[in-house]
């Protein structure tokens, strides 16, 4: 056995992930994501271990819910032959590890910089001379979109290649938004410093980023959340997704310029937003999860109040699902538009709504289970076309299925034990590993965590599901209409500052 | 004379109503009906800002866009009111002003050098090439059946026809309504209220203008809306009086802007590909009033 098989939010000390020599490294994850559909690389990162780099990767076995995770060490001077050649989902991941350490790969196709890390090996690559891809030809034009646009959302750069209107080429430069949010884990010492931490890597989902969080904190403190604590957590993350999702109707239509959908979906998403500042006094959720404890518990009373919000909100969001998705100058801008095909999203690890919406069944509720979602019994949603209109059927689907589990998980409302003194958390143990998977609204979100020997973090790994989806982006707009993009875009919704960090 | 100062007229009231319209149709208040004038009147109390790159071409085309529609109002009649000019074939003139003024427009957006306002001018010429031949085949297929050229004569002569040229007109008016549409880019050709540069085919031509300039090339499409609600007008009130050709036209103008707000907010835009085929069925339309007059004429044999 040359890899640890592993449970979600289960930790394991450090030196018991098998180090293997970087040929067998290499052989062993590229081969089991290679022979299985069910398997898909959560997390492949590297931090340093002394003079080397210890590299660190987790394949995720869906169908029996586990995880494998192996581990190698490397020098810096080395260079190697890159997983990229072999399974494009690796892609990024290099690119992210050559960007911090230098590492330098042999054969890996698109060594560009990620994100711009303050310590990264190569001070000389900035923002200001990312090599994009050109094509040098009369008839060709390239656009420049951002990194300032034009509504009210993240920095990010566009670059297109075009030939007249037709998008031959999509390149996205991102890293504007680099906070160095894995660093400051390592810098913060308070709970509530590295909980308010977790909560503004994505802001659109802080409750899914805390909730990763707060398992992988328990996890290596060895708490065991009881029963009210997972519940809350569960409540919130599909509340969260509703409001997201009814949000992103509404800007699907704005960018359609379907005036009614746009307004009617944007007022639906309100009163779902205000419940939680009802329940947690923010409505987006911030501060409501936190690591061993149920901070502000859910009463009998919000349960009412969500059942009330509920009952008032599935009508008018049934009325205007039918209108949009029966009116044809709608459904003829949705079809067909900004295709992924099952095989790209595969190929490139694509997660969350984006895979489901090209039929690739990968959703961590129902594969790694956390929280009460073993009791829901979740069936995934999927679509098999890819194009805008999957991505948009998904998300009026997962509302109904949402508020379904809401309705049962409310009729059962547990009840909050004695609050338990912040003590009962104990101090993470040493050396230990852990990963988190969280199905946050966008789709699966990974935090893995290690800890020194005094039981501090010693390093902190987010994946957002944008990291990889950023990628089927920019394939789905390839022979599209560039007066398209904006809604290809819009039916992603990817986090800028997810992918940043 | 008479038909500018109503065209003038309406062309206040005209955007604010097609506004009010939408905001009513989502369930807001909305602004004031004269909005888009006060903001009109606040730019004109502006400087202007230049871009390094542009050249003089960029500050004179706003200009030459208002004063294009300037003169092509001015040979708008008004029933059996002439317009300011009216001569034989000016509704040739009327359309090859306008033209020079979109022809300004496009060079300019091109002038800025930015890729965006490059996309949008072609889309603006394609467009308006492809709703040229609706125009003059519904203008020719009028003269024909008037046996005039020129727009007074056209339209006063229009009325005393059959009920069919009545048929005709209402085939007429969805054509200059929907050519209305196109020319000033509204929905579903065009979305004027997206902020998304990539999918606007006029609002990003004019993404550099600024101040003044921004309130001249404002002005001048509030003005083509109205100018072509007249010729709608025109086609029905032939030489009834004036105290009931004055309130019509107002009624007409009111039934257009509000129709447009409603169009605008219960359907989505069309996928830019669709859009040279929605312009050239125009065309077929414009042909079917074409056999309509020879039908009449008897041309036929």
């Amino acid at each position: 056995m040359h890899y640890l098989t592993i449970k979600n939010n289960q930790s394991v000390p450090v030196s018991d992930i098998p180090e293997v020599s970087y040929s067998a490294f290499l052989v062993l994850n590229t081969g089991m994501v290679a022979e299985s559909p069910g398997r898909h690389c959560v997390n492949y990162y590297g931090y340093r271990e002394g003079e080397k780099i210890k590299l660190i990767c987790c394949i995720a076995g869906d169908p029996d819910h586990v995880i494998f995770v192996s581990s190698c060490l490397v020098d810096i001077t080395m260079e190697l032959a890159s997983f990229t050649v072999k399974n494009l989902c690796f892609e990024k991941f290099e690119r992210e590890i050559h960007e911090n350490f230098g590492i330098q790969y042999t054969d890996h196709p698109w060594l560009k910089p990620v994100r711009y890390p303050q310590d990264r090996f190569d001070k000389k690559q900035t923002i200001a001379n990312y090599p994009f891809y050109a094509i040098d030809s009369e008839e060709l034009h390239e656009v420049g979109v951002g990194p300032i646009h034009a509504g009210v959302i993240e920095p990010g750069h566009f670059r297109f290649i075009c030939n007249g209107e037709q998008i031959l080429h999509l390149e996205i430069q991102l890293g504007y938004q680099h906070r160095g949010i894995e660093k400051l884990f390592l810098e913060k010492k308070q709970l509530n410093q590295l909980a308010t931490l977790s909560e503004n890597i994505a802001g659109d989902t802080s409750v899914g980023h805390s909730v990763a969080f707060a398992h992988a904190w328990e996890s290596l403190c060895g708490f065991e959340p009881s029963r009210d604590i997972d519940f809350a957590r569960t409540v919130a993350l599909e509340v969260e997704r509703i409001a997201i999702h009814a949000g992103d109707l509404s800007a699907v239509c704005t960018d359609i310029a379907y005036q009614l959908g746009s307004s009617v979906f944007g007022r639906l998403r309100t009163p779902i937003v205000n419940f939680m500042q009802e329940w947690c006094g923010n409505r987006l959720s911030k501060g409501l999860i936190r690591p061993g404890q149920n901070k502000i518990p859910f009463t009998q009373a919000l349960a009412k109040r969500l059942s009330e919000v509920l009952d008032t909100f599935e009508p008018d969001f049934t009325e205007m699902n039918k209108e949009l998705f029966n009116m044809p100058s709608a459904l003829s801008r949705f079809e067909r538009t900004g295709v992924v095909s099952v095989e790209d999203a595969s190929a490139i690890g694509a997660v969350g709504m984006t895979a489901r919406g090209s039929g690739v069944t990968r959703d961590i509720r129902l594969s790694h289970p956390h929280s009460l979602y073993p009791e829901l019994q979740h069936e995934p949603i999927v679509k098999r076309h890819g194009d805008v209109y999957s991505r948009v059927a998904i998300r009026r689907k997962e509302v109904f299925q949402s508020m379904n589990y809401l309705r049962s998980l409310i009729a059962n409302v547990p009840e909050v034990p004695e609050p338990l003194p912040l003590k009962a958390l104990k101090t993470p143990g040493a050396g230990l590993f852990t990963i988190s998977l969280v199905e946050g609204w966008r789709g699966e979100i990974c935090h893995c965590a290690i800890t020194g020997s005094e039981g501090e973090l010693k390093h902190y790994k987010i994946k957002d599901p944008s990291f990889h989806n950023w990628m089927a982006l920019a394939l789905s707009v390839r022979n599209n209409e560039i007066s398209d993009f904006p809604i290809c875009n819009k039916s992603f919704n990817l986090s800028y500052s997810g992918h940043d960090l | 004379m008479l038909s500018v100062i109503l065209i003038v007229i309406a062309a206040i009231f005209f955007t604010g109503i097609i506004i009010r319209t939408k905001s009513l149709a989502s369930g807001r208040k909305g602004p004031g009906i004269l909005q888009p004038i006060r903001d009109v009147i606040r730019l004109f109390r502006k400087g202007v800002v230049y871009s390094e790159t542009t050249s003089f071409v960029f500050q004179i085309a706003p200009t030459i866009y208002f004063s294009s529609v300037i003169m092509a109002m001015l040979v708008v009649p008004f029933g059996q009111s002439r317009g300011v000019l009216s001569f034989n074939g000016d509704f040739i003139f009327f359309a090859y002003v306008l033209a020079l003024g979109k022809f300004f427009s496009i060079i300019a957006a091109m002038d800025t050098g930015s890729s965006f306002e490059g996309m949008g001018a072609s889309r603006e010429a394609l467009y308006s090439m492809f709703a040229e031949p609706a125009f003059f085949i519904l203008m020719g297929s009028l003269a024909l059946l008037s046996g005039h050229t020129s727009f007074h004569e056209i339209f006063a002569a229009l009325h005393i026809g059959s009920q069919i040229s009545y048929a005709l007109a209402a085939l007429a008016t969805f054509v200059l309504l929907m050519i209305a549409m196109i020319e000033s880019s509204r929905m579903p050709i065009d979305d004027p209220k997206t902020h998304l540069e990539l999918t606007m085919i006029h609002e990003v031509m004019i993404l550099d203008n600024s101040g003044f300039d921004l309130g001249l090339i404002f002005t001048a499409g509030y003005l083509k809306f109205a100018i072509y609600g007249a010729l709608i007008v025109n086609l029905f009130i032939g030489v009834i009086p004036f105290q009931y050709a004055i309130p019509s036209f107002f009624a007409i103008q009111f039934l257009m802007a509000v129709s447009i707000g409603l169009i605008e907010s219960f359907m989505a835009r069309f996928r830019m590909s669709h859009n040279p085929q929605f312009i050239v069925a125009l065309t077929s339309v414009s042909l079917l009033i074409f056999f309509g007059v020879l039908l009449i004429l008897q041309k036929f044999m």
